[in-house]
């Protein structure tokens, strides 16, 4: 639930080194354009974005470390 | 209208932005240790609540709509405000606390919650907000 996901994968990010492929996985359907929106700010990568049955999938690579 | 400013100060300093807190009058109550664990929602003077406030003002209304909305929140598993506040703290929000209202309220630094991260004044709040920012009056 929002601002969840964004922070999970905000911590997970802070952990991960470049290069990493951080692994989201959200029940909120606006998980979706919120980890767009947060790669776009944040110049990182969204690999995938996988359908599962009850709950996404967010793959994001992280290609550049700042905050 | 507590939840709104914790859920985008979050997501804001999770987004890479800085992030900075101005809890002013009625403001004050989220980082109060009194008054934190009892905020209320009135349904009076309130357009989304389908509620004439002639009824809204009736002893017991008040109280009855924040057991509602509480309701909700626990069915989708909302964090209460102490987490959402523990949470914005660990992602970097800044939390401050307005100077006159602790005055007029009578409170000092130990009533507040341990987050708060100092007591300023309106001039130093607005020359956070006012460079290059996005700032939110709630």
């Amino acid at each position: 639930m929002c601002p969840g996901p964004i922070t999970d994968l905000f911590r997970a990010y802070r952990n991960a080194n470049v290069g990493d492929v951080i692994e989201l996985l959200a029940t909120d359907p606006a998980a979706r354009s919120d980890t767009e929106a947060w790669a776009r700010r944040s110049g990182n990568e969204i690999v995938a974005v996988i359908d599962e049955k009850d709950y996404l999938r967010i793959q994001v690579c992280v290609v550049k470390k700042g905050r | 209208m507590a939840y709104p400013p914790m859920m985008l100060a979050t997501t804001g300093a999770a987004m890479g932005m800085e992030v900075h807190l101005y809890f002013t009058f009625w403001g004050m109550n989220m980082i109060s240790k009194k008054t934190i664990d009892s905020l209320k929602i009135s349904p009076v003077g309130n357009p989304a609540l389908p509620m004439p406030n002639i009824l809204g003002m009736l002893p017991g209304m008040t109280s009855m709509t924040t057991s509602m909305m509480q309701g909700k929140m626990k069915k989708i598993k909302m964090p209460s405000i102490r987490e959402m506040i523990k949470t914005a703290k660990d992602s970097g929000v800044k939390f401050h606390a307005c100077s006159p209202t602790m005055d007029m309220m009578g409170l000092k630094r130990e009533d507040l919650i341990p987050e708060v991260d100092d007591i300023i004044g309106a001039a130093t709040y607005l020359e956070l907000a006012s460079e290059d920012a996005i700032t939110l009056f709630v």
